[in-house]
């Protein structure tokens, strides 16, 4: 039997997704850890590292902004540069933002509302390390659940960033007013992704789709690897 | 020493804040072109003089204050009364 592989899921004041990612990465597989934000290292042997949804913060100055230079984030910062498989998840991705780990920033939704549904998001490129158990162009099912949603670059980031396959995610529709409906995006090493549909509130049929869990058993994946590539 | 920091939306990025204020402003019966809406930070900063607050000033905002991808900055320096 193989073992586990560590999944770090990073805990800020105000994260609150947190311990459903926990438990969505251990249904998927992994080893689930909470890691405290003031924390300086990560726990030994991680293999990939989450940043979970929620208000960190209160979501003071701007959503992330705060989390993005917590004593934590240094060695998050590390990890990634070293390889090391990092997903942010709706404040995760708005912290990775701002930790200018991933390229652009969130914006307030265009409709000024929050929005709190399912919606369909489509697979851009599923040769990343996060959708290799995706099909190109499949539409997934998962939740969104965001005031400051909408994905914004200049538009030379966008050409480029677009060009190299950076984009991962689209909503089929608008759902925020994000440039190009971007849903999802990886760094250019392809070792950092951020999105704002919550996977891992969409591991189980019960609730309505297990599309989620596709991104998050791939995550669990990419961790094994690291962990491999690392011993 | 006493700095302030005025943060706003860079020119050409949308605010959907300041659009909301600018409906509601009509609504009130006033008449106005664009609303847009930026926060203030004032910072007490220790320094030697003006210029080492100025440039403390500027390096919080790009380490913290202000996203430069979505806002732009102006600081003011004034003594400490």
């Amino acid at each position: 039997m193989t073992e586990r592989p560590r999944v770090a899921v990073v805990v800020f004041p105000g994260s609150n997704d947190d311990h459903d990612a926990a438990w969505a990465l251990g249904a998927m597989g992994g080893d689930p850890v909470l890691v405290w934000h003031a924390e300086h290292q990560l726990p030994p042997d991680t293999g990939a590292v989450v940043l979970p949804g929620g208000f960190s913060y209160g979501d003071y100055l701007r959503p992330g902004a705060i989390a993005g230079v917590a004593p934590v984030m240094t060695a998050v910062c590390a990890f990634a540069q070293a390889g090391g498989p990092v997903l942010g998840i709706c404040n995760g991705f708005q912290t990775l933002c701002e930790a200018r780990l991933l390229p652009g920033a969130l914006r307030p939704n265009r409709q000024l509302e929050f929005v709190c549904r399912d919606v369909r998001v489509k697979v851009e490129n599923p040769s990343t390390l996060f959708t290799r158990r995706c099909e190109e162009a499949q539409q997934l099912v998962i939740p969104v659940k965001h005031g400051d949603g909408a994905w914004y670059a200049d538009e030379g980031t966008f050409v480029q960033v677009a060009a190299r396959g950076q984009i991962v995610l689209r909503y089929a529709e608008d759902v925020n007013g994000s440039l190009g409906n971007v849903a999802g995006v990886v760094n250019e090493a392809g070792n950092v992704m951020g999105l704002m549909p919550h996977p891992e509130h969409a591991v189980d049929p019960l609730l309505g789709s297990a599309d989620g869990g596709l991104l998050l058993a791939a995550l669990v994946d990419a961790a094994a690897d690291h962990l491999r590539v690392a011993a | 020493m006493k700095a302030v920091v005025l943060v706003r939306p860079k020119d050409g990025i949308l605010d959907p804040q300041g659009e909301a204020v600018q409906g509601s402003l009509e609504k009130l019966g006033f008449e106005v072109g664009s609303v847009r809406v930026g926060r203030v930070i004032d910072v007490d900063v220790t320094a030697r003089d003006a210029d080492d607050a100025r440039a403390q000033v500027e390096r919080m905002c790009s380490e913290l204050l202000a996203n430069p991808l979505i806002e732009s900055v102006q600081i003011q320096v004034e003594p400490a009364s």
